[in-house]
């Protein structure tokens, strides 16, 4: 219960939200973070090798 | 009854049928091809996990109602995991769609696989949009009440009002995550029958 005022301190949910507005693209600070995330994530499933490949690609 | 005559049961033959195209080596296979080694692929399954925790998680909120997920600690609890596996699930599913996109992943007769998982995602955004709705707070109010302009814009209004929370708790508890179930089921089975798709190097070369 301690780390709520801070949680309401860092994240307000009492005011209006903040919006990157830049041309036709309006949105959210939050969605463009979650979205940010996602390319993140995606570009990173595609270039961290999986482990165990090389192995695999030698008993193939 | 003679085994011709068994031959001819819709049984036998439904069964000769499905055994055909999905042996049980192919439900459950012990190895795949050495290029499904790459974190692109979790995403797939990340999204099936986080499916299971929302139904699961709903089950528990339908077994105790509003009352009790607005104002118990445990109800909030379990409130916020049916709302962050939907976060996860969607966050999986888009990067799963983006990595199924840039693969081309309709090739080799595997057109029913793509389908099936586009319109799991069509139905998902409508059983996420009843689940805002359904909430029973301001915010279901306020959501609501933008949406509703929106959906009669469509000729929609007429059959799913938006504002008849009854109506959207129905589409949120019963129909969409019953196709939603099915659907993906269907799309698991479709990739156990046609396989993970090749990278395009490793594909076997289309007939004309």
């Amino acid at each position: 219960m301690v780390g709520l005022p801070l949680l309401a301190a860092l994240f307000p949910l009492d005011h209006l939200g903040h919006y990157i507005h830049w041309g036709w693209v309006y949105i959210s600070y939050a969605n463009a973070i979650v979205v940010a995330l996602m390319v993140i994530c995606f570009v990173a499933a595609i270039w961290v090798p999986f482990p165990g490949r090389n192995r695999r690609k030698e008993s193939r | 009854m003679s085994s011709t005559d068994i031959e001819r049961q819709w049984t036998t033959r439904l069964r000769h049928r499905v055994t055909g195209h999905l042996p049980p080596e192919k439900v459950l296979p012990d190895t795949q091809p050495a290029y499904v080694a790459s974190w692109i692929y979790v995403f797939g399954v990340t999204t099936m996990v986080a499916l299971s925790m929302v139904i699961l998680t709903g089950f528990v909120l339908a077994i105790r109602g509003p009352q009790w997920w607005h104002t118990s600690d445990v109800g909030h609890y379990v409130n916020s995991l049916h709302l962050w596996s939907v976060e996860v699930f969607f966050f999986a599913m888009v990067i799963h769609l983006w990595g199924k996109f840039f693969m081309a992943a309709w090739r080799g007769r595997r057109a029913l696989t793509w389908m099936t998982g586009v319109v799991t995602f069509l139905t998902s955004i409508a059983a996420a949009f009843t689940g805002y709705v359904s909430q029973t707070n301001f915010d279901s109010q306020w959501i609501s009440t933008q949406a509703k302009d929106g959906i009669n814009a469509t000729g929609a209004g007429s059959i799913f009002n938006v504002l008849n929370l009854g109506q959207m708790l129905m589409w949120h508890i019963v129909l969409l995550p019953l196709v939603a179930v099915i659907l993906t089921a269907v799309h698991v089975v479709m990739v156990r029958v046609r396989g993970v798709v090749p990278p395009f190097e490793d594909a076997p070369p289309e007939k004309p």
